[in-house]
């Protein structure tokens, strides 16, 4: 079509490192990466502008995993964070992020990030964590992405803005030689050779539907689609734990985040319909929002954030973080419904499913080094499978990324690739524009997404399962028929493509587990108990050989901090004591 | 199949006399991580091009001379 010329430019760029996505944890990866060897030539992609791209775009409300010297030690944060995840955890990657936290956060003060602190300059932790005191506030958090692309410049990092990664290259010796991408505004190809390649594209927000009649939530980033899972995964990654869905507590219709960790420590509390709190810990969790889902459902709903009861100068301080950090259209939309926090309790529910390692646990598999199972690939972030790492574990990670890749090019070379692999991924990419009519990416988005609310949506049942994946299977079969107008709708395209993956993946992964485990994130009516003679351990999701979807368990590994038999149950015993009673 | 055009309120407006977009400015259309704003070829101002928003407004915060503004669409509202 017009908007494409018929000759496809591509040009061919070398370098050590290749950073993809711009966000949070790809900005550290590349920094960390120039700082060990400023040597190094290092390419960070970004599907948007790394001045305000990712989950951190406008900035945070805070730290929600700090781990701070006279708080917490890392053998709490490991022990907090292995019993909110079932034991299902490896924990020597939480080891690595936990102590590698304080010296990031002393890292990111440096650099011109803002925490808050009390009057002797003193870090003011606060406690929202079911056991230990981990949450640092940031009332002034919506500098961070200026203090990180200062820092991109002054390591000469090369920002390649708008260029949406669709593939990654493997090399003819089964190690990373690099991606393909594609600008989302030409349609030109760029072809970057690296000898490592992190990836950092964030969580897949995209997988379930909103209610709301938009294919784009409030939560997520939408740019976080899960191209980042469906690269890896063609690349033959293994990918660990996606029956862990992220499923999160959002205020009903804005679809974003109320927020319980920042009112929390102020008094703000989840409530049911009668103001009465009915959880005791509003962390997240599987089992946390499992009682979420019971208490919406039951004659208590719907559930409210309650903070009502809140003093005057308490209620002022919460509105000055919520609505003008992070998330600064929440104030919009309560002023739209005449949400006052003195007066009324706002209105929450819960989200669609997704993927994340940030919140949840599912993600590429990674080792303490940010390893995937790909020789000279790593992944950090939302996407890695880390467990609940939050921004902090994103900004660790993915410089203990960036600084293992800049240790491994020093003893590698460019691998040799395949042309052809090249050409074929052109041919895929480029397949929406060749037609003049037939399905928009709209409409195939959509159907996609509502099949996985319609099927995929815990509590999951084997039957729903199995017609959710026949329906998907159809759903894939009309890519032929996919057809695109401008660069911005092919973006579309292919983001809806690794949506496709991520549903299938997710699907697959669901049935692979044939238990229950992580309250609502994986509850499966058929297997309604938790079978820790099976399974416990990990899934690993992976191509096989013959390019198919295939499945493995993999051993939790030893634990570098026992968790003794009671404690492990800490995080199932939710329930306020009087309602638990009722 | 043919297409069709759909017509749909958008939340993201232009105050067209702030907008100084004939003198280079591009910066709301730089920031947007969506890649949803575009200049308008009719009158050479920033405009919403796609309808399709995370509310997360840089658009608005960045813009030099405040003709930005992000609504909760009706939908959502
Ligand atoms: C609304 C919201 C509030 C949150 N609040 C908090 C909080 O208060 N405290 C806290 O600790 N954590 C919070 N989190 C979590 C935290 O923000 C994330 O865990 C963290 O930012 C993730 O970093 P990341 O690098 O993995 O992803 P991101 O920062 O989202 O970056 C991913 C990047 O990849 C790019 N990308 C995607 N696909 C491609 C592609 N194909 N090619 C090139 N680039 C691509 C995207 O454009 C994006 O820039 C919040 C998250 C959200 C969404
Ligand atoms: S940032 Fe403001 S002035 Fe600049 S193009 Fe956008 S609307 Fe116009
Ligand atoms: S609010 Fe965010 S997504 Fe919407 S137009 Fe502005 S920058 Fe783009």
């Amino acid at each position: 079509m017009s908007a494409f010329d018929s000759e496809m430019k591509t040009e061919i760029v070398e370098t050590d490192i290749l950073v993809i996505g711009g966000g949070t944890g790809g900005p550290m990866a590349a920094i960390k990466a120039k700082e060990k060897n400023p040597g190094l030539k290092v390419v960070l992609m970004e599907k948007a502008n790394v001045k305000r791209s990712g989950a951190v775009s406008m900035g945070m409300d805070g730290l929600n995993n700090a781990v701070i010297p006279g708080y917490a030690t890392p053998e709490q944060y490991v022990k907090e964070i292995t019993v909110a995840n079932d034991g299902i955890v490896h924990q020597k990657a939480v080891m690595a992020y936990a102590t590698g936290s304080y010296p990031m956060i002393q890292y990111l003060d440096s650099i011109g990030v803002k925490f808050e602190k009390d009057g002797s300059g003193e870090y003011n932790v606060r406690k929202v964590h079911h056991m230990g005191t981990y949450v640092l506030p940031m009332p002034e958090g919506h500098h961070v992405k200026k203090a990180l692309y200062r820092q991109l410049r002054k390591h000469q990092v090369l920002v390649t803005n708008r260029y949406m990664a669709t593939r990654l290259l493997t090399g003819t010796d089964g190690r990373i030689a690099g991606a393909i991408g594609v600008n989302t505004r030409t349609g030109e190809f760029l072809v970057i050779r690296a000898k490592a390649v992190v990836l950092a594209c964030g969580a897949a927000g995209r997988l379930g539907l909103p209610a709301s009649g938009y294919l784009f939530g409030t939560y997520e980033n939408p740019a976080n689609c899960g191209d980042g899972y469906a690269m890896a995964y063609h690349a033959g990654a293994g990918l660990a734990n996606l029956e862990c869905y992220q499923i999160n507590p959002l205020i009903k219709d804005y679809n974003g985040p109320a927020c319980a960790y920042v009112t929390g420590p102020f008094g703000g509390y989840t409530a049911n319909n009668k103001g009465e709190r009915f959880i005791e810990c509003d962390y997240w969790s599987g089992q946390m929002m499992k009682e979420f889902y019971g208490e919406l459902l039951s004659g208590n709903g719907p559930v409210f954030l309650n903070m009502t009861h809140l003093a005057e100068e308490t209620i002022s301080e919460i509105e000055t973080i919520l609505h003008s950090n992070e998330r600064p259209s929440r104030g919009r939309f309560h002023e739209n419904r005449g949400t006052n926090y003195r007066e009324k309790m706002v209105e929450m529910h819960i989200s669609e499913i997704g993927f994340c390692s940030g919140h949840s646990a599912s993600g590429v598999w990674v080792d303490e080094n940010a390893r995937t199972t790909v020789p000279g690939l790593y992944a950090a972030g939302d996407m890695a499978s880390v467990p609940h790492n939050y921004m902090l574990g994103a900004f660790v990670n993915g410089g203990i990324a960036g600084e293992d890749a800049a240790d491994y090019c020093a003893s590698t070379d460019l691998p040799a690739y395949d042309a052809a692999d090249i050409a074929r991924e052109q041919a895929r990419v480029m397949a929406p524009t060749r037609r003049d009519d037939g399905l928009t990416p709209f409409e195939m988005e959509y159907k996609a997404r509502r099949l996985v609310n319609d099927y995929l949506q815990p509590p999951k049942v084997t039957a729903k399962y199995k017609i959710g994946q026949a329906r998907l299977a159809e759903v894939r079969d009309d890519l032929s028929a996919l057809c695109v107008k401008d660069p911005h709708e092919l973006m579309r395209a292919l983001e809806l493509q690794s949506i496709l993956d991520c549903a299938d993946m997710a699907a697959a992964a669901s049935l692979y587990r044939t238990e229950s485990r992580w309250g609502l994130y994986h509850w499966r009516v058929d297997h309604p108990a938790t079978d820790n003679e099976n399974w416990f351990c990990h899934t690993l999701l992976y191509k096989d050989e013959m390019g198919r979807m295939a499945h493995k368990k993999r051993a939790v590994d030893p634990y570098v901090v026992e968790i003794d038999e009671d404690e492990m149950g800490a995080y199932h015993q939710l329930r306020t004591p009087a309602i638990a009673a009722e | 199949m043919p297409f069709a055009n759909h017509t749909t309120s958008v939340p993201v407006t232009v105050d067209d006399d702030k907008c100084i977009a004939e003198k280079g400015c591009r910066v709301c259309i730089d920031v947007c991580p969506l890649d949803v704003l575009a200049i308008n070829p009719a009158s050479g101002k920033a405009h919403m091009k796609y309808d399709e928003c995370w509310y997360c407004m840089p658009c608005e915060v960045d813009c030099p001379t405040g003709a930005v503004k992000v609504e909760i669409p009706y939908l959502l509202r």
